[in-house]
């Protein structure tokens, strides 16, 4: 497993080079400080403090339960669905404290998407899929604009040409990875900011998994990115900054290459070598 | 000899065979080769054996004995027979003297009440029908008991521990399965035919063609020959369309009612008023339709009337309206507890990948879940229809007789089912068309809610299908 890591970051050159350019033009793009989160009277949160830095891929990493999805779901307020789930803690978005009473939730999601693990296109039509937040939100005023977006949108996630002679098909009808670039290509056509996506590769084939791969790559120029992994080799080829949970704590983040190659965390180091997990 | 006493004996042989065979088995346990089932399996398959044939030859022999019994008796009985003070060839009897005779004997000997004089016909008859009843019970318990003791011998004796007692357990039960299954299904087919058989006799008096199409419905018909204007005429759109209006305005209640209701249960209530307005909702279902026919005639009704006199028209005190809206208030907890079901299965998944696009919940309930939950309402809704179409007691008190041929909601409208309950209800005459009439529209009742009880079936289960 070390080596197949080691090799995962060999193998991409632009990590380095991005990197330095990152260091440079770093900037914080969310924070969220001593967060701490309860589902009724179970603790599933302890005193979470991490910046996640604009444009760059933050991975979340840990085991089973320690926490990833909830403090994923943190990030754009879907816990609010969550009848006896209670969030406490300060979480900005641009500086601006995204649990304030003043924030309007339905803006917020708008501007922070979401992809899940298991892809959940809508049961309507692969246009009508993407057309969803965009009409929802009335960010066009006529069909022109609206076929435009939606094809850019499936452009960026890397769909349009696989599917440009069957936007009518249901959306259902994709393959798994397909769906879940349609439910990327969804997230982006309302234009947010960052993308929170919570193990969009865990039911894909190898290769459906390399081709969402890539597009994260691509997508790091323009968003922001928090992807939560259960693969270690994934976490070191798309992140740039990582994050290990145990247990609802933060045990360890940092740079990719660092958290894998040199872990300071002892149990860090036991999970990314598979002792536990 | 007593019935009860002969189950009761079957069932201790039947117990103490069980003990045989497992001891035997046990017994043979010994030896070098292992038993091929438990010792439990051998007691039962000896068990089956004694105790199924003898109840299968007890239930042959009690469904034919009567009948048995009945001829022996009458043809023992003398050829001139007296009655109601008249000597009568026997065999000249008109049927209905002959039962009613028959009927007598029978009543007597089982020390029940006898219409009319105990003859001393009937007396000699009753005590010939005790001695064969009594003969016949014997032999019946005698080739019960043959038949147990075949069972056992021919069981017992196969034991061995190469015979595969598990597997011969197992294939009764099946068959016991299956027999109790066709039961349901033998007993449908029964009442299809039985149906089938009463309408084809109607069609002999009436054209089926002047039953589907015909627009004047008045099953009167003459007693008397001399009586006037009671030809009947059994046309019976106008209780077709009765049934349709009522149905119509029913969902018309139900279904915006119940599907709002199940919305907010599952989509908007939290845990603890679901957990008490559901159940709550379902106590609905359980009220007695009798109970809403009341409500129906007496509360219902007469509100809308006045309710229309005081704003200038004119409703008959026995409205489809009031029928109808009280069939919809009775019809509210199907719609909601089956969308309620079915909207919840819609999966989490797609609520949530509509809140993170930022969706409101009533634009997700709108836009995602009802779309995806559709299929499955549209069955539930056709459920509903059926329940409707074929509901009885709230139209009987509350929707009237007159079979009028109208669309308009205030007037009184008779149904289907009105009309088959007035028309068998009474002292109905079995071979007049107004009393046949009742299982013609009983055959097309069964017919159009069996399809629409198919179809929101497959709608269901097609969706279904789509999320597992
Ligand atoms: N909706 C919920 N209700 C109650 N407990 C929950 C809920 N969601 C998650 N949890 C609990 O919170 C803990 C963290 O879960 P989660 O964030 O899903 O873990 P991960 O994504 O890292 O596997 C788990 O112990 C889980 O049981
Ligand atoms: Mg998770």
């Amino acid at each position: 497993m070390d080596e197949n890591i080691a090799e995962a970051i060999v193998a991409a050159p632009e990590a380095d080079a991005s990197d330095a350019v990152d260091a440079e033009t770093f900037r914080v793009k969310m924070t969220t400080r001593n967060v701490n989160v309860h589902y009724a009277e179970k603790h599933a949160l302890r005193d979470v403090t991490l910046d996640i830095g604009e444009r760059e891929v933050t991975a979340l990493i840990g085991p089973s339960g320690c926490g990833k999805s909830t403090y994923l779901r943190c990030l754009n307020r879907m816990n609010d669905t969550i009848d006896i789930c209670r969030v406490t803690g300060r979480l900005e978005l641009d500086g601006q404290d995204i649990y304030d009473d003043s924030v309007d939730v339905v803006q917020l999601r708008a501007s922070i998407g979401m992809v899940f693990q298991k892809p959940n296109p809508f049961p309507k039509s692969i246009f009508d899929n993407v057309a969803y937040g965009p009409r929802i939100h009335g960010l066009v005023s006529d069909r022109a604009d609206l076929d435009q977006l939606v094809e850019q949108s499936l452009r960026k996630a890397g769909l349009f040409d696989e599917v440009k002679d069957r936007l009518g098909d249901p959306g259902t009808s994709l393959s798994g990875g397909q769906q879940q670039r349609l439910c990327i290509a969804r997230a982006i056509a309302v234009g947010p900011e960052v993308i929170l996506m919570d193990e969009p590769c865990s039911s894909l084939d190898p290769i459906a998994t390399a081709r969402i791969e890539e597009l994260i790559d691509e997508l790091r120029q323009n968003y922001t990115i928090v992807i939560v992994t259960h693969s270690m080799q994934q976490a070191a080829r798309v992140s740039q900054k990582t994050a290990f949970f145990h247990l609802g704590d933060l045990i360890e983040q940092g740079e990719t290459p660092q958290i894998f190659t040199n872990p300071r965390d002892e149990k860090t180091q036991g999970y990314i070598t598979g002792r536990f997990g | 000899m007593n019935y009860g006493a002969i189950l009761a004996t079957l069932l201790v042989l039947t117990v103490i065979g069980f003990y045989l065979g497992r001891g035997r088995a046990r017994a043979a346990a010994g030896a070098p080769t292992r038993l091929h089932s438990l010792p439990g399996y051998y007691g039962a398959h000896v068990a089956i054996w004694m105790a199924l044939p003898a109840f299968a030859l007890f239930l042959f022999w009690i469904s034919f004995q009567s009948a048995i019994v009945e001829g022996m008796v009458w043809n023992g009985l003398p050829d001139r027979v007296a009655v109601l003070g008249e000597a009568k060839p026997k065999n000249a009897l008109p049927a209905a003297q002959k039962q009613l005779l028959i009927n007598n004997i029978r009543n007597y000997a089982s020390g029940d009440i006898v219409s009319g004089e105990i003859t001393d016909l009937v007396k000699q008859g009753a005590a010939a029908y005790r001695r064969l009843e009594v003969l016949s019970s014997w032999i019946m318990a005698a080739a019960m008991a043959l038949l147990a003791a075949i069972g056992l011998l021919v069981t017992y004796r196969s034991i061995s521990p190469a015979m595969r007692a598990r597997n011969r357990v197992e294939r009764v039960l099946l068959l016991l399965l299956m027999v109790a299954s066709t039961i349901a299904i033998l007993t449908t087919v029964g009442i299809v035919l039985s149906l089938l058989f009463e309408a084809l006799a109607f069609f002999t008096k009436v054209s089926p063609v002047d039953f589907l199409f015909g627009l004047e419905w008045s099953p009167q018909t003459a007693i008397r020959a001399d009586q006037v204007g009671a030809s009947g005429a059994f046309g019976a759109i106008p209780v077709f369309t009765g049934t349709l209006l009522i149905t119509v305005i029913a969902m018309i209640v139900a279904v915006p009612v119940g599907l709002f209701a199940a919305i907010y249960l599952s989509e908007y209530a939290s845990r603890r008023v679901r957990a008490t307005v559901k159940p709550v909702l379902e106590v609905l279902a359980g009220i007695p339709t009798v109970v809403y026919g009341f409500f129906a005639a007496l509360t219902v009704a007469p509100l809308i009337r006045d309710a229309g006199a005081a704003i200038g028209l004119t409703v008959a005190s026995e409205s489809a309206l009031a029928a109808g809206l009280i069939m919809g208030i009775m019809i509210i907890p199907f719609v909601s507890s089956l969308s309620d079901d079915i909207i919840i299965a819609v999966p989490q998944a797609l609520r949530d990948g509509s809140y993170g696009l930022g969706a409101t919940r009533s634009e997700t309930v709108r836009q995602v879940v009802l779309p995806a939950a559709l299929p499955g309402i549209v069955g539930a809704v056709l459920l509903g229809v059926s329940r409707a179409i074929g509901e009885t007691m709230i139209v009987v008190m509350a929707a009237g007789l007159s079979a009028r041929l109208t669309v308009n909601p205030f007037d009184a409208v008779t149904t289907v089912t009105v009309q088959i309950v007035t028309n068998l209800t009474g002292d109905p005459e079995f071979d007049s068309p107004k009393t046949l009439s009742a299982f013609a529209l009983g055959l097309v009742l069964l017919l159009v809610t069996l399809c629409l009880n198919v179809i929101a079936l497959r709608v269901v289960q097609k969706y279904r299908e789509k999320y597992d």
